[in-house]
């Protein structure tokens, strides 16, 4: 039988074909043409980052990126505080679960973040069962016959099970690396574990780091998670992500965390829903939802500072007997005048798919907008990528408006895509532009068909992060429907500390580029931090609504050097707490008999509002303070809405323990009587969506018990999944999507548990006559790129 | 602070792939470019023998060149260049697979069987036709397996090593790839 391989071989070899030349030689001068640039483009930072002592310049380094910077370093930053962490063991594990949260939100499917978690596992600790990605396709070949739980399942849940599963057979490589090395004098060095990419971390790199900080940042952050204690359980509190607790104020009556003006949860919980699949409920944070539509609070009273806030009293739409307690901020729009000069470079997508009405004549349009926010002393360049990159306009002040609108004009889209050559132009005219007292920022303009190629999503959102370092920005924008690759735009956005937005309408636009723009340019506070204290007298339980990602420490609050969250120009800012009124019939702790007799003398006080936030560029915090007066609840069209908006965030994330019978239909119904004046209809989205959701959501009890299946029946699974919900969603979504294959097949939902206690669902189909039928309908959904074993019933 | 020695051109012909990457990491521009003329058939090599087409391999080989000066810097000094430089092609062609996949397009390369007879028409040659047969029976991480096993001769464990998979699932696809070629062959048979 081996004749057929080498036939097979034999074939394969004649027919590969010698390259073609010039495409060779085309191929090697471009490889020779980006490494100039990159030579030239890095020069001055290689001055700067390469101290002539390594180490010593890479803490500090470290350490000064830490401080200014703190959690939100995006990727680059991570694998520099994981090396750090390890090396000085002042990483804690409460940071690195927020940086897990962090890694979440910019990072890859939990898959790929899963399966970088343990690879180090198997790098520090060889002996060490693990359970590797590698054996996936194993373990779906073992389950047809076993009906175990399945490394498969488990990786895909994150779980570690005790079961002997070996990993990847160090060594090996070793052979593979002396034959293919032969040829090559250098002596072969052993490498101790399975390859990732282009280079492994070697254990040994803890005590180099600046070999460690050059390295792969799912290793580094791998190492990260291997410093906690158990990084799988470290994973689990990840996706658990516990929603904030009813907390008794006799206990403890202060509430400390950060403000949160991100708004990248919505357009995930968004995107989710208008792909018919119900959001994983560890990407909902509600707080960014109820943030992502403004609200008027410039009417507050209480003006100081650079920003207004705004306390007030709302009734609780899913509880009669609680109330709501909402904290609002409105950041003051600093005039344009008062701004630093920028310097912008619109890298834009010219590729032939950019020709639709809804890209770049929007995206001309769009800029148009922006161009007419500048000042005269702003700069632009326009930076092109398509079948190769180039430069549109060389820096022009923008005063020059006549030539920025020619050449914007003139832009037309052809040929392919070379996203990561035309980043690096982009970055290099920022660079040429660089001057004392301005911001640089490259805005990169793409309907998402961004080539990261080979240089691999990672790389390039180091790449991102170096820049912002080094004083350059990054911001993007999306156009078009087919936005595929929303996940890494959102992530270079956040490394390069701008926004991610999606443009679909000149009204988008209108938002992200004339409204919000300014206010991502323009940070007017820096860690604006809240505290409140409830009074015991009147407040008898509260609850904080989102926020879990950002709770402060109560001391930390004072703390100046703790780092919060930012407040751009124009920007808003809400939170709300839930609290039951003491003597409510809501209150869910028994009133305590001998502790009631505190002070009295501001009944009126429902609690105190205390605000911390830094000027940008101080290093000394101000304070804030407004008491919370108990009063008639407003019931204005913000209020509503807001409220309606923070039921709909813990509905999608099935936080549903405080809400009682509330459901979609009231969210949809309160949201619709609420949304106002809605200039650019985003609160009709909104409504638009918890409409959609309520379809997916499915309540029913459609689906087949398991145990009433007999021996051996045919099925096929779908996935697991972390709750009977989501697998419930997921077969909402596949059944509709691929109508003509699921007709007759009904689904069945099978609850397991780990032998480590963890509990997951596993979604299933039944109506097969046969295990060949069931093939047969796996290969169909396996060439959708659906997962899809056969199994059978016990 | 160590300071590199530029290295000249006859001196070049025999240095490391190892010192060719320092120097190019260095800035040294002509060390970059000698690395890259050594390499540059085994990446178009791999890669058409995992895509299947001439045209993809040369657009493969092209968006790993465009990229490898800013790879470099990632090279670490105690792996071995080739396996390093095998491992991005077997990543960009991952990559390749799965946008692919993501758009839904049309199969191409080894996948295009159609074309392929028609291109061939010209050569009439049988076992090409086979070959094309053969690979496009495959689904793409066999064909990736196949690649470095067979094209690229390495053994099970290697291979294994590069695609992140255990070596038993080399060993599995491999069968695999051979009741394939098998259920070629009695077809064939079927239709003498």
């Amino acid at each position: 039988m081996t004749d057929d391989l080498d036939q097979l071989k034999a074939a394969l070899k004649t027919a590969t074909p010698t390259p073609d030349a010039s495409a060779r030689d085309k191929a090697l001068a471009l490889a020779q043409r980006n490494f100039d640039i990159l030579q030239q483009a890095t020069h001055s930072a290689h001055l700067e980052n390469t101290p002539s002592s390594e180490q010593i310049g890479f803490f500090d380094q470290a350490l000064r990126m830490f401080e200014h910077f703190g959690l939100r370093l995006g990727l680059y930053a991570v694998s520099g505080i994981a090396v750090l962490g390890i090396g000085i063991m002042i990483l804690t594990p409460e940071l690195s679960k927020k940086l897990l949260v962090y890694y979440f939100q910019s990072g890859p499917e939990p898959t790929e973040f899963m399966a970088s978690v343990e690879t180090t596992a198997s790098s520090t600790e060889n002996s060490a069962p693990v359970i590797k990605q590698a054996q996936l396709s194993e373990s779906i070949v073992v389950q047809e016959e076993n009906e175990q739980t399945t490394v498969h399942e488990l990786v895909k849940l994150g779980i570690s099970e005790d079961t002997d599963q070996t990993s990847v057979v160090p060594g090996s490589i070793e052979d593979l690396v002396s034959r293919i090395a032969s040829g090559s004098e250098h002596s072969v060095l052993r490498i101790e574990q399975p390859m990732r990419d282009a280079g492994p971390v070697a254990t040994s790199n803890l005590l180099s780091p600046k070999r460690a900080w050059n390295n792969q940042d799912n290793n580094a952050f791998a190492q990260l998670s291997n410093s906690a204690q158990d990084p799988l359980q470290e994973m689990e509190q990840f996706a658990n992500g516990q929603p904030n607790t009813l907390k008794i104020v006799s206990e403890e009556p202060v509430s400390t965390f950060s403000i949160d003006v991100d708004t990248a949860s919505y357009s995930f919980v968004r995107s989710s829903i208008m792909h018919d699949r119900l959001p994983r409920t560890d990407a909902v944070r509600v707080e960014e939802m109820i943030n992502y539509f403004s609200y008027d609070y410039s009417n507050a009273e209480d003006e100081n500072g650079p920003f207004s806030t705004s306390v007030a009293v709302l009734k609780t739409p899913w509880n009669q007997h609680t109330k709501l307690v909402r904290i609002g901020i409105q950041g003051e729009t600093v005039p344009a005048d008062d701004r630093p000069d920028l310097d912008l470079v619109f890298l834009i997508d010219t590729s032939g798919s950019m020709r639709a009405p809804d890209k770049l004549p929007l995206l001309k349009q769009s800029l148009q907008l922006l161009l007419a926010q500048l000042k005269p002393t702003d700069r632009v360049s326009i930076v092109t990528y398509a079948g190769s990159s180039g430069v549109a306009l060389e820096p022009t002040p923008a005063s020059d408006r006549a030539t920025i609108l020619t050449q914007l004009g003139a832009l037309r889209s052809d040929g392919g895509t070379a996203g990561h050559e035309g980043l690096q132009t982009a970055y290099w005219q920022a660079e040429k532009m660089r001057g004392p007292g301005r911001v640089g920022r490259v805005i990169l303009a793409t309907d998402g068909d961004f080539n990261v190629g080979i240089s691999g999503e990672e790389e390039l959102k180091r790449y991102v992060e170096d820049k912002k370092n080094n004083g350059i920005y990054l911001s993007v924008l999306g156009f078009g429907q087919e936005y595929y690759n929303d996940g890494i735009m959102q992530a270079l956005a956040q490394n390069g500390n701008g926004i991610a937005a999606h443009i679909d309408t000149t009204a988008e636009a209108m938002k992200v580029l004339v409204d919000q723009l300014s206010g991502t340019l323009v940070p007017i506070a820096n860690d604006v931090k809240i505290q409140v204290e409830f009074n015991p007298t009147k407040v008898a339980e509260y609850r904080l609504i989102g926020y879990e990602t950002r709770a402060l420490a109560r001391e930390d609050f004072n703390n100046d050097k703790v780092d919060a969250g930012e407040i751009g120009s124009g920007h808003t800012v809400t939170a709300l707490y839930e609290i039951t009124p003491v003597g409510s019939l809501a209150q869910k702790s028994d009133k305590l008999r001998y502790q009631s007799n505190a002070d009295t003398k501001n009944s009126a006080e429902l609690g105190f509002l205390k605000l911390r936030y830094k000027s940008p560029g101080e290093s000394e915090s101000q304070l804030i303070e407004t008491p919370i007066i108990d009063g008639r609840a407003e019931n204005s069209g913000d209020a509503k809405f807001a409220a309606a908006i923070a039921g709909f965030g813990q509905l999608l994330r099935g936080d549903t323990k405080y809400l009682g019978s509330w459901f979609y239909p009231d969210a949809i119904a309160l949201a619709h009587s609420a949304t106002g004046a809605d200039q650019y209809g985003y609160r009709a989205e909104a409504v638009q969506l918890m409409k959609k959701v309520s379809a997916i959501d499915l309540t029913d009890n459609s689906f087949i018990d398991p145990s009433n299946l007999s021996r051996d029946t045919p099925m096929v699974q779908l996935g697991a999944f972390e709750s009977a919900r989501i697998a419930k969603s997921e077969w909402a979504w596949i059944s509709r999507r691929f109508e003509s294959y699921f007709e007759g097949k009904g689904p069945v939902i099978q609850r397991r548990a780990t032998s480590g206690g963890k509990v997951f669902y596993r979604l299933r189909a039944v109506g097969f006559e046969d295990m060949d039928a069931a093939r047969r309908f796996c290969s169909l959904l396996k060439a959708e790129n659906i997962d899809c074993i056969r199994v059978a019933a016990r | 602070m160590t300071v590199g020695i530029r290295l000249t051109d006859t001196m070049r012909m025999k240095t490391s792939d190892h010192d060719l990457v320092q120097a190019a990491n260095r800035g040294d521009g002509d060390a970059f470019s000698a690395l890259l003329s050594r390499h540059y058939d085994a990446i178009h090599g791999l890669a058409f023998r995992m895509l299947g087409s001439g045209v993809d391999a040369d657009d493969l080989a092209q968006d790993i060149c465009a990229v490898l000066p800013y790879k470099l810097r990632s090279f670490r000094s105690d792996a071995n260049f080739t396996t390093w430089l095998y491992r991005i092609v077997v990543n960009a062609v991952t990559d390749r697979f799965r946008k692919q996949a993501t758009h839904r397009r049309v199969l191409a390369g080894w996948g295009d069987f159609h074309r392929m007879q028609q291109d061939e028409a010209a050569h009439a040659q049988n076992e090409v036709a086979w070959l094309y047969r053969a690979m496009s029976s495959l689904p793409d991480d066999l064909r990736q397996t196949v690649a470095l096993v067979l094209g690229e001769e390495l053994t099970h464990a290697q291979a294994a090593q590069l695609l992140e998979v255990s070596e038993g699932t080399v060993s599995w696809r491999m069968s695999e790839v051979r009741k394939s070629l098998r259920a070629i062959a009695r077809d064939e048979e079927k239709t003498l």
